[in-house]
């Protein structure tokens, strides 16, 4: 057999291969998103603009400071997390006894700021940035050929998503986070400091983020709309994914990525709006999402 | 978690009383006001701008009803606004109906689209039911993107005015204000008298306390389809008339941006109260309107806007005059 | 930290109070032209249109000198949606403007373009691409300048097919803009003796991934790949088929770019993509002329092809009112533009020029090379020339527009 409804199956094998790779930048926004609201019940709408911080900061310690791109994995999150824990001591802690709607909105504010600020600053149309030239070319898989850089992305992806997983569901810090969410007076009472804990994981989620966008600079424009882009779609992941749950985001997310690439193959002017028809039947059928726990 | 949580929309209001009408004292001068403004108005500012307004505060009123009154936030309101627009539009350029033919129109669909989403979403709470009436509202921007008869990108353009009952021609335009004026004040008045019915008072009882109104025997789930029903109406009627008003139904209309628009006004404004909506769209619409000049920064100004108002003005514009005032607005 | 709930709001009664004041302080002088640029200030064709526009709009009131006039330019953020930029331009024209200028975004220039005809007043578009503009939807007072798909598509498809380019896939952006550039470039690609293997129509604005098209064209083994695209969405298609290493069998024709778009895209990638532009800053001693004159007030940066546009709209359109009277002009867009069409242009940024009938300006089309990075000499010597249209051809022939201006 050549052919699948008319599509040769080198195309479709190449074309499932990409979806898992777009899966992967999936699974990794995602998590970070799960985390934040799996722990601290906000919808952190600001994630996309975060990314977007990610890139930027990629980009300014090139261009400003000559910082190549594997130092920028590791300094990029940090500063942009660090930024995520001023807003979450300024602003969001003061909604944490609200209803979850309202640090949706206000992190919907912030997003809207931060996008504004930076294009003021920077423009509209992108600033260059380039694959690091250990990671540049392709391998010729027969099928289709595929960039080293993004088997570099899908390898970290799967590396950051093992790792929170492992964090928070099998260490001990872990465990305390998960404790706190349930019963905060409780675990405060054994001594563990919560609100710092609470800070810091926000940190943590946002710098999940902003690493997301250090491993998009190089192949994606690196503008300030890039992050308002994708929001609406990780926020559908984490939705059908179950919004507590990181396993959730991590599986769906790749899930998506997939079927998003299969309709780029035999619909692709659906292919933005089939992981909504998803997620509608996924809530009519398991309201709490796949893995959620409702 | 949800035990300590407070539910968005809550407003602490004091003892309603019962005024003419179901409007309370306070209520009423607001009223007064309110008519007075509307007579005055097209003399002392714009009148397209006026009418800009008008449409989008009946939007946004259709949408507190749902928020403010049943507990329940959608985030894809857009849809059944945007959808009422194209229909008119439709109507009025290539069926040639009559403009308030072609507002029913808008409405009728829009409604007929509201028990569709209705009827999915009903069955699900909280942050649940906003996605997927976020989910809905997207499909229905894909559709809008796709038909023919939508004109993609473009929209509909060049949609005449037409003549009101086909002899009060509405191309001048303070002759579409009064329409515009007197709809928008119709809106006002039914959704105030759907609030202050009985129907209205088991919708507060559900948004208070669901479980007991169920064992009381209220078939909750109908009570909240209908409310949604009429909601996604109204916000067609005002989708209606805004395309007719501008002669242009775009996809703008139906993106989910514009449903974020509505939901900020009204939180502006305040969730749960009857003058809220409008001041809301007056803010946000004005502020549209005359920070245009400023371009770049509309945007950041916005954000701050929602960012203060989920931090400090909670109750939104009219909520904290109404606490200050110790009175129901 | 407590926000304090009066001080906000004794804050936002002042902002208020002070904008509403702005607005109603106008002087009405009945010698004094309004020009009001309508733009996209703060969204994605702000680099290629937006602040540039009104810098370049200024340029053409100061080179244009006195003559007996007042001329005041105004700006305003349309966002790219079409009832903001209705609402705007309506507003404007009730208060005494005159003129509106630039509307990129095709549905809000067609929006534009029918409140201008109905409140007669005028409309210079430089920035959208609906050749609509001076066909079905062509208006008496309207006048379209620097580009339209129609001349992009003919410009690079026709000669790309000359060059040897004869076997063409797209890469489409699903929506009007995209389908047009698609639909009329494959006309010429055809008329040229090429062939269409196939196209992708990806959904727009929502794509940022390109790479399930990008390797769709490379199984097509097309020789060109065409992006009926523009601004982020070429830039990221092109990062993704260099990535795919599609240029080592195909040839890139972005069919509409612009030196804003190469900038971005840094000339590593963008080296041998070809394009078309109706202006570039490099291309004589009189474009080079206006740039020095211009740059420091641009921010530091050579005008882009659509505020050039907006430089020789207006520049024109100025001419012609010193030539018709000023109350004449204030009083009829129709016969405002009438003059415009029967005077020839000429300006520094595309020399000679004509309005057609159908208001169509007529200018030639340049095919434009990305240089590579080493053949730059300066951070924006970005093309080489590598063949002309001349106007008369550039443009849709006045027939086949369906203008109904035009008298057969």
């Amino acid at each position: 057999m050549d052919e699948i409804f008319g599509i040769p199956l080198p195309l479709l094998f190449g074309q499932l291969l990409l979806g898992l790779i777009n899966g992967a930048f999936y699974a990794m926004l995602s998590l970070g998103l799960a985390v934040i609201f799996g722990l601290l019940n906000i919808v952190n709408m600001a994630h996309g603009a975060q990314f977007m911080m990610g890139a930027f900061a990629a980009w300014m310690l090139l261009a400003w400071f000559g910082i190549g791109y594997w130092w920028a994995l590791i300094i990029a999150p940090i500063i942009v997390a660090i930024t995520g824990i001023i807003l979450e001591k300024l602003f969001i802690s003061r909604l944490y006894k609200l209803d979850h709607l309202y640090g949706l909105l206000l992190t919907f504010g912030l997003a809207l700021i931060i996008e504004g600020i930076f294009r003021n600053e920077f423009g509209s149309s992108g600033l260059p940035y380039r694959i690091p030239p250990e990671l540049s070319g392709a391998w010729d898989l027969g099928f289709m050929f595929m960039p080293v850089y993004r088997g570099w992305v899908v390898v970290a992806a799967l590396v950051l998503c093992l790792a929170t997983w492992l964090l928070i569901e099998k260490t001990r810090l872990g465990a305390y986070l998960r404790a706190a969410t349930e019963r905060a007076e409780l675990v405060q009472a054994f001594g563990v400091n919560v609100p710092r804990m609470i800070t810091l994981t926000y940190g943590f989620g946002v710098g999940l983020a902003a690493i997301g966008g250090v491993l998009a600079a190089p192949i994606y424009s690196v503008n300030p709309q890039m992050g308002s882009n994708l929001i609406i779609v990780v926020f559908a992941v984490v939705v059908i994914g179950g919004m507590g749950s990181i396993m959730g985001a991590i599986v769906t997310g790749f899930a998506l990525g997939i079927v998003e690439g299969l309709t780029k193959v035999f619909w692709p002017e659906a292919s933005a709006t089939v992981i909504f028809v998803i997620m509608a039947i996924v809530l009519l059928a398991r309201p709490a999402g796949l893995f959620g726990r409702a | 978690m949800s035990a300590e949580t407070t539910a968005i929309g809550a407003v602490a209001a004091p003892a309603a009383e019962e005024g003419f009408w179901g409007f309370s004292r306070a209520q009423l001068v607001g009223l007064a006001a309110l008519v007075a403004a509307l007579l005055i108005g097209p003399f002392l500012l714009y009148p397209v701008f006026l009418m800009k307004l008008l449409c989008f505060a009946l939007f946004a009123m259709a949408f507190n009803l749902l928020i403010g009154y049943v507990g329940l936030l959608s985030f894809g309101h857009a849809a059944y606004f945007g959808m009422g627009g194209y229909i008119a539009g439709h109507a009025a350029k290539a069926w040639g109906l009559t403009p308030e033919l072609s507002i029913i129109a808008g409405g009728l669909v829009a409604g007929l689209l509201g028990v569709a989403a209705g009827w999915l979403a009903i069955r699900r709470q909280g942050i649940y039911f906003a996605m997927i009436t976020l989910a809905l509202a997207q499909m229905v921007y894909f559709f809008c993107v796709q038909a023919p008869f939508t004109g993609g990108e473009d929209g509909i353009q060049a949609i005449p005015r037409g003549k009101l009952f086909g002899v009060i021609p509405l191309d001048p335009d303070m002759n579409m204000y009064w329409v515009v004026a007197a709809v928008f004040l119709l809106g006002f008045l039914l959704i105030h008298r759907i609030i202050h019915s009985p129907y209205g008072q088991v919708l507060k009882s559900i948004k208070e306390n669901e479980p007991r109104a169920i064992s009381l025997g209220y078939r909750t789930d109908d009570y909240k389809l209908l409310a949604f029903i009429l909601s996604a109406t109204l916000a067609g009627v005002a989708g209606a008339t805004k395309s007719l008003v501008f002669g242009i139904a775009t996809l703008t209309d139906v993106h989910w941006s514009m449903s974020g628009e509505v939901v900020l006004m009204t939180l502006v404004g305040g969730l749960g109260t009857v003058f809220g909506p409008l001041i809301g769209a007056g803010v946000i619409v004005g502020m549209q309107n005359y920070l245009a000049e400023m371009g770049a920064w509309v945007t950041v100004i916005q954000g701050v806007i929602f960012v203060l108002c989920v931090l400090a003005f909670r109750r939104g514009l009219v909520g904290e005059l109404a606490s200050l005032l110790k009175v129901k607005l | 930290m407590r926000l304090n709930r009066r001080s906000l709001l004794a804050a936002g009664a002042a902002t208020g109070a002070f904008a509403g004041h702005r607005r109603s302080a106008r002087a009405q002088a009945a010698n004094t032209i309004r020009l009001g640029v309508l733009s996209d200030m703060s969204g994605p064709y702000r680099d290629t249109t937006g602040p540039g526009s009104v810098v370049l709009t200024r340029q053409a009131v100061q080179d244009f000198g006195s003559r007996g006039f007042e001329v005041e330019v105004l700006q305003a953020d349309h966002q790219n949606k079409p009832d903001v930029g209705a609402n705007i331009a309506r507003q404007w024209f009730d208060q005494g403007v005159d003129v509106v200028i630039d509307l990129p975004t095709s549905s809000v220039a067609l929006a534009v373009n029918n409140v201008a005809r109905e409140k007669n007043k005028v409309h210079l578009n430089s920035g959208a691409a609906s050749s609509d503009l001076t066909g079905a939807q062509c208006s008496p007072n309207t006048v379209h300048w620097t580009y339209d798909t129609y001349m992009l598509a003919k410009s690079t498809g026709a000669a790309i097919v000359k060059q040897g380019g004869d076997s063409w896939y797209f890469i489409t952006a699903d929506y009007a803009f995209g389908h047009a550039l698609e639909r009329d470039t494959a006309n010429f690609v055809r008329g040229a003796g090429g062939k269409v293997l196939g196209a992708a129509r990806y959904p727009f604005p929502a794509t940022t991934d390109f790479s399930a098209f990008i390797v769709q064209a490379q199984a097509s083994r097309a020789k060109v790949l065409g992006l009926a695209n523009a601004s982020t969405d070429t830039v990221n298609a092109i990062k993704a088929a260099r990535e795919f290493g599609l240029q080592r069998n195909m040839k890139f024709a972005a069919l509409l770019m612009g030196v804003v778009d190469i900038k971005s895209l840094g000339l590593e990638s963008a080296q041998g993509l070809l394009l078309t532009e109706a202006f570039y800053w490099d291309l004589n001693d009189r474009t080079r002329a206006l740039t020095e004159r211009v740059r420091a007030k641009n921010e530091g940066r050579p005008p882009a092809m659509v505020p050039a546009g907006c430089y020789g709209a207006t520049l024109h359109y100025l001419k012609a009112v010193a030539n018709l009277g000023v109350a004449q002009a204030k009083a009829s867009g129709i016969e405002a533009v009438n003059r415009m069409k029967a005077m020839p242009a000429d300006d520094d940024a595309f020399g000679a020029s004509t309005i057609r009938v159908d208001g169509r300006c007529l200018h030639p089309g340049y095919l434009f090379e990305v240089k590579s990075p080493g053949e730059s000499r300066n951070p924006w010597d970005l093309y080489k020339l590598v063949a002309t249209t001349p106007g008369e051809e550039a443009f849709r022939p006045l027939a086949e527009g369906g203008c109904s201006l035009v008298k057969t």
